[in-house]
């Protein structure tokens, strides 16, 4: 353990500096640095380490570890990687930006994750830059209404300040905010509606962080009510109030919920390590034959679970091994087991003594575990 | 919030029916509406009409969460294994191939497994689980360790299973006979077994269900 703790604290003391690096030659020398954003700089060079942290232990974990790596082994098969590369483009739009598969657990709950998604991306593509430095805005020499983007210190292009397209650029935290706000209200309503939700969801897991957003939105949009109707009325503390919603949120990245949003590109790795399983060798249940997975899972499988101490070997049968089990017949095989002990006691005819060949079980409800009439019975009962 | 101590769920397989009111009964729940997490298979339709009902075991040392790659998978203080935490599942399989006894479900379309937490919002209140409230013939039984002793005298509960040279323990119990007295249950030994009511002369269904 003592290794891969001194691992990820390399590797988040190297990903620290290499921000602090990047601050300090994209503000050129900190020419373009506002001092007055040291704190924020401060939290989101904490949250790097933080984040590198967590997210190098995570790749050590076992099975975590042996995706990581198959993942990038199957995206790099030649055969593959031409269609690989083309489904990963589609898995980047569907599923990260389109949030496609959270639509297809509730049309609602993927309205609202969209809203957060989309809102907290707006925020952070505009005040990353902002803070580092990387981006400012200077007025063009000798046009006064004119303004001009610098990126990295690179002058970019211009505007006239007081157009609609310098409104829209300038009130761009305003706009993420509220689409913000909506995602969160309606994530606020389900949990606190829904039974469902009430019995699972945890303060500290699912509230936290729904209050820090509101809170960092709500104190942003009161920046800005502040010095556009109230002649800067408490500028000063809403700023500071402001300044510590955002950094205990940063603060908070590595621990809580947020840390979903680094883990879960992994859906991608999964994807290409399905599809090439899909195409590769399949596994076939040594009970009832049939192919249940690709032999690549399972033999993956068999490693981690050794890795973990557990050990599902049979020795001296031709299973050798319980992962080589489909799902179906582990099932049965729990009846069948709990059968032969009441055969025991009640006795009969042993059925070791004719000729049976082990079928796969089958679903009894033809809509496959989704309730007797299918999927008609989500809208008879759940419309 | 924990579930009530005193309550435990016991699973009786050869007692089921197939009626199918559990799966039913399953999918109203308001953790997962819609979607049933009961296991339901014919064990060989071929050559009989025995069926298994299959819940979530709620295993003292769940194989699903130790090989989730996502971390999605966590069993709560009272020994609950939870479903998959949707914020982190990303429908990698590891789980429903790894589970000993089949359990959980993947729905790629919502890139999500899930699995029965054993109605955690009505057992949380003490309330029973939606299955076992309705299953007919009490294969799927939640009540007190007296109520089954006094309801079964010819079998008691076990916890322990092999699966190989794996020994698992579970927080869902399963009625075994009386006679040979087991302490596990060995699954592997029923590698080539046939579905056993069609061929012994005693129907252990009604042997067990009517007490004498």
């Amino acid at each position: 353990m003592q290794r891969e703790v001194t691992f990820a604290g390399i590797c988040g003391f190297i990903a620290t500096s290499v921000l602090a690096v990047l601050v300090l030659i994209g503000s050129r020398n900190l020419a373009h640095f506002d001092a007055a954003l040291v704190a924020y700089t401060a939290s989101i060079l904490f949250a790097t380490f933080g984040l590198t942290y967590r997210y190098t232990m995570w790749l050590q974990r076992p099975p975590t570890a042996l995706y990581w790596k198959r993942g990038w082994q199957v995206f790099l098969k030649r055969k593959y990687l031409r269609k690989n590369m083309i489904n990963g483009f589609r898995h980047v739009t569907e599923d990260m930006a389109l949030n496609r598969f959270i639509f297809e657990r509730s049309r609602m709950r993927g309205i609202t994750h969209f809203l957060i998604m989309w809102g907290c991306i707006i925020a952070i593509s505009i005040t990353f830059p902002l803070v580092f430095g990387w981006l400012h805005f200077e007025s063009v020499p000798g046009e006064i209404d004119m303004y001009q983007a610098h990126v990295f210190g690179f002058p970019t292009f211009t505007f006239p300040s007081g157009s609609i397209f310098g409104f829209l650029i300038f009130h761009g935290l305003v706009w993420s905010a509220l689409i913000t706000v909506s995602g969160v209200m309606l994530a606020m309503r389900r949990r606190m509606r829904e039974e469902g939700a009430a019995a699972l969801q945890f303060f500290v897991e699912d509230f936290l962080p729904l209050i820090l957003l509101f809170a960092v939105c709500i104190t942003g949009l009161m920046l800005t009510a502040s010095y556009t109707w109230l002649k800067g009325y408490a500028y000063d503390f809403i700023a500071i109030l402001h300044a510590i919603t955002v950094i205990i949120t940063f603060l908070w990245l590595p621990f809580g919920k947020f840390f979903h949003i680094f883990q879960r590109p992994a859906q991608i790795g999964v994807r290409f390590y399905k599809y090439v399983g899909e195409r590769e060798e399949p596994a076939l249940c040594r009970r009832c034959n049939t192919p249940f997975t690709s032999l690549m899972h399972v033999q993956d499988l068999i490693t981690t679970e050794k890795q973990l101490g557990y050990n599902y070997e049979i020795p001296g049968t031709s299973v050798e091994h319980y992962q080589w089990i489909c799902p179906r017949c582990r099932r049965a095989m729990l009846a069948l087991a709990q059968g032969q002990l009441w055969q025991r006691q009640l006795g009969g005819e042993s059925p070791a003594s004719i000729a049976y060949t082990p079928a796969t079980p089958t679903y009894v409800n033809p809509g496959l575990g989704e309730g007797p009439l299918g999927h008609e019975d989500a809208n008879n009962f759940h419309p | 919030m924990p579930k009530p101590e005193k309550y435990e769920f016991f699973i009786d397989i050869s007692r089921c029916i197939g009626c199918q009111a559990c799966v039913q009964a399953c999918s109203e729940c308001d953790t997962h509406k819609g979607v049933s997490m009961i296991q339901l298979d014919y064990v060989d339709r071929s050559v009989s009409t025995q069926t298994v009902p299959v819940v979530c075991m709620h295993c003292d040392s769940p194989t699903c969460a130790e090989v989730c790659p996502a971390d999605a998978i966590k069993r709560t203080g009272d020994g609950v294994v939870q479903t998959a935490r949707k914020p982190r599942c990303i429908a990698c399989n590891n789980c429903v191939l790894a589970c000993p006894f089949g359990v959980p479900k993947m729905h790629n379309e919502m890139n999500l497994m899930m699995k029965c937490d054993m109605c955690y919002d009505r057992t949380s209140v003490g309330l029973k689980p939606m299955c076992a409230s309705v299953c007919p013939s009490q294969a799927l039984f939640y009540g007190t360790r007296e109520e089954i002793e006094r309801l079964r005298p010819s079998s008691h509960p076990i916890n322990s299973f092999q699966f190989g040279q794996q020994m698992i323990t579970t927080k869902v119990n399963m009625m075994v006979p009386n006679e040979p007295h087991v302490r596990l249950i060995d699954i592997a030994m029923s590698m080539d077994q046939s579905p056993a009511p069609q061929l012994i002369s005693h129907d252990p269904l009604l042997a067990n269900l009517y007490e004498e």
